[in-house]
């Protein structure tokens, strides 16, 4: 028996007073989607490697997609409110933020910081409401962490663009039905790169699905083929030349990555700690022992540290804005530690760790490709190494 | 269709077994648990959205939903929560819960109802705090009004509701003319529980309470909500229900262990006197 009434994470962090009413009861409406809607099916979805395509209608009603921008049918939410969504999104499953990250981050958010009025009302309110989903090319099988090495191309043909190329880890991209796509112009280098929004039925366009994933299997990654793709000028954006383009969609999404992270990381806390209160050896709850106890405080310490950190940042960039610097620390310490977490999770649950039947096991893998993607947790590294010292040392 | 639907801020159901009584036994306190919408008004709320739109096109809304609560400032945050689901302006009565009773509640209710002239008020059937279960009936009497309490169902007709209520053995199905009180027991949010006459009786809801969609959210603060006080609504404000003193239910002591079938018939005979 405990001695006394355990303490909640939630009353120990005591975030609540830092937040608005407003967002509170955004925080609480997304955490009941996800609760009621994902999470039953959450382990399914991952044994069988499927996308919850039947759930995106009800995400989008939800007001999820692009839900930080504002005008053309975006909920206009503020950054922290912004945050908390995509934490509560994580909770149930990386993949699921992911696909909300990628068409609001990265597929709607340069069209509506880049593109031409035209452009923004031809495609925004579509995508809002999930008639249109988006995907974001810029990653290539020989270009990774190097961005400005990329070899898609893109010629100037006339009025037209013809592209030539291969993309790869695309998430969203096997049912998307558009792609901004990063090329670089003619012969330029990363200077002449562009951004160009590929549309599904343009000849020569082709979404292959990559199986086999180990990692974030309810979301759906493809590559993109590019063969000969004549894209109209209409389709580029007009108010962005350079790598510049393609870094700052990842900034926004960067953001939102370091507030999910923490969303898997409180999953893999809560199950550990319930675990642990239960599970009996040696004649006493494995959570009554130091060994135990000493993982469980360090998850707390560490979850709260990255959440005011979160919320810190989140309010900085309503405010006076926030430097990629910034995003870089934020985002490279909140899903470096996800990643301990749901190691040490794992591990706290012993042989039902690694069972489907908890989240543990599904958060720990997947957090292996967030700890990959949008910037390496090395890239981030040397980012802030970069800005403290002054050496690049890429 | 002009509904009424009655909240009330409880303290988390959830974690009832947490409440304390303090030894003078003067109140139950309930300090640290969070407090959230009684379950059963989060239902009524369900039910009459459904009632008021055609289910295929959520967000037009066909009529009018009106929240009241009875409590602190605090509880403005239950109506708004309410109004980000979907309900069209909010009623705060300021007062607090330790000086209210049932038969007060539904005295004040009458006197909204007098004012807004709802075609119906919806209702939990009871609040988990103090499971009284008295006000949905109380204010039918007051009104002189119909009543259809435990709905599991309620299909809109023109100028009735089709109530079903599920008693011990079946279900018994009421038609009650409009204006009316309905009070809803937990399966009024299933898939096909609620239908108005806009909603074709072969679409489904999701189960349960729907979510509010962030953008509500944030329009949710520009509905209309104003505060009332209790004494504007009745000018006898006395509860007619005196609690006295609480208690909680004294401790199980502990059991006995018995040798074998013969001894435990030993002592269910003996002591017990079962037997």
């Amino acid at each position: 028996m405990a001695s006394h009434e355990p303490l909640s994470l939630d009353d120990l962090m005591s975030i609540d007073p830092l937040l608005s009413e407003e967002e509170r009861m955004i925080r609480d409406s997304v955490r009941r989607f996800v609760r009621e809607r994902y999470l039953p099916r959450a382990a399914d979805l991952f044994a069988k490697e499927q996308f919850p395509s039947d759930l995106v209608p009800a995400i989008a009603e939800m007001g999820l997609l692009g839900g930080s921008l504002t005008g053309y049918g975006c909920a206009g939410m503020n950054s922290v409110a912004y945050g908390l969504a995509q934490q509560e999104l994580e909770y149930g499953d990386s993949g699921l933020r992911s696909f909300v990250s990628v068409q609001g981050s990265l597929a709607m958010y340069p069209i509506w910081k880049y593109g031409s009025e035209e452009q923004k009302q031809r495609w925004l309110p579509g995508m809002a409401s999930a008639e249109l989903i988006g995907c974001f090319g810029l990653t290539e099988p020989d270009s990774g962490s190097d961005p400005g090495s990329m070899t898609t191309r893109a010629r100037r043909d006339g009025d037209d663009y013809v592209l030539n190329g291969a993309k790869m880890w695309i998430t969203n991209a096997p049912f998307a039905h558009l792609a901004v796509v990063w090329a670089k112009v003619d012969d330029g280098d990363a200077s002449s790169i562009r951004g160009f929004v590929v549309e599904r039925g343009m000849k020569g366009f082709e979404t292959p699905t990559m199986h086999g994933k180990m990692s974030l299997r309810a979301s759906a990654t493809g590559e993109i083929v590019l063969s000969d793709v004549r894209v109209p000028k209409e389709n580029v954006l007009p108010n962005v030349v350079g790598l510049r383009g393609p870094l700052s969609c990842l900034t926004q999404a960067r953001f939102g990555i370091a507030w999910g992270a923490l969303g898997a990381a409180r999953a893999c806390y809560d199950a550990a700690l319930s675990y642990t209160r239960e599970r009996v050896q040696f004649g006493k709850p494995i959570g009554a022992k130091q060994l135990v106890q000493q993982q469980l405080a360090e998850m707390a310490s560490e979850i709260t540290k990255g959440q005011l950190m979160a919320l810190h940042y989140g309010r900085k960039k309503d405010t006076t804005g926030i430097t990629p610097v910034q995003v870089s620390l934020c985002k490279k310490n909140n899903v470096g530690w996800a990643l301990q977490i749901a190691r040490a999770s794992r591990a706290l649950l012993g042989a039902n760790g690694i069972l489907l039947e908890y989240p543990v096991v599904r958060h720990m893998l997947n957090l292996e490709s967030v700890y990959t993607y949008e910037g390496t947790n090395e890239v981030h590294t040397l980012i802030l190494g970069n800005a403290l010292t002054g050496h690049d040392a890429f | 269709m002009k509904i009424l639907v009655p909240l009330k801020r409880v303290a988390d159901p959830d974690n009832a077994n947490k409440v304390k009584i303090p030894a003078s036994g003067e109140k139950i306190d309930t300090t640290g648990l969070e407090p959230k919408p009684n379950p059963f008004d989060e239902y009524a709320l369900e039910a009459a959205l459904r009632l008021t739109e055609n289910g295929q096109t959520p967000k037009v809304r066909a009529g009018e939903v009106i929240v009241v609560t009875f409590g602190p400032k605090e509880c403005d945050t239950t109506l708004r929560a309410a109004l980000a689901t979907g309900a069209d302006r909010a009623i705060r009565v300021d007062t607090t819960d330790d000086k209210l009773d049932g038969d007060l509640v539904a005295r004040a209710l009458k006197a909204i109802v007098d004012r807004e002239k709802p075609d119906v008020v919806v209702m939990g059937k009871q609040a988990v705090d103090g499971d009284s279960n008295q006000v949905a009936q109380l204010l039918a009497e007051y009104l002189d009004w119909p009543q259809a309490t435990f709905a599991a169902t309620v299909h809109e007709e023109d100028g009735a509701l089709l109530v079903g209520r599920e008693v011990d053995g079946g279900v018994i199905t009421l038609r009650v003319k409009l204006p009316a009180v309905v009070s809803v027991d937990l399966r009024i949010v299933a898939p096909t529980s609620v239908y108005s006459t806009k909603t074709a009786r072969t679409f489904k809801y999701n189960d349960g309470v729907r979510f509010a969609a962030l953008p509500a959210i944030m329009a949710a603060k520009k509905k209309p909500l104003v505060e009332l006080k209790l004494a504007d609504l009745t000018a006898d404000v006395a509860p007619k229900i005196v609690y006295n003193a609480f208690q909680a239910p004294p401790a199980r002591k502990a059991g006995i262990k018995v040798k074998d079938v013969a001894d435990l018939v030993l002592h269910l005979k003996d002591e017990a006197k079962v037997l």
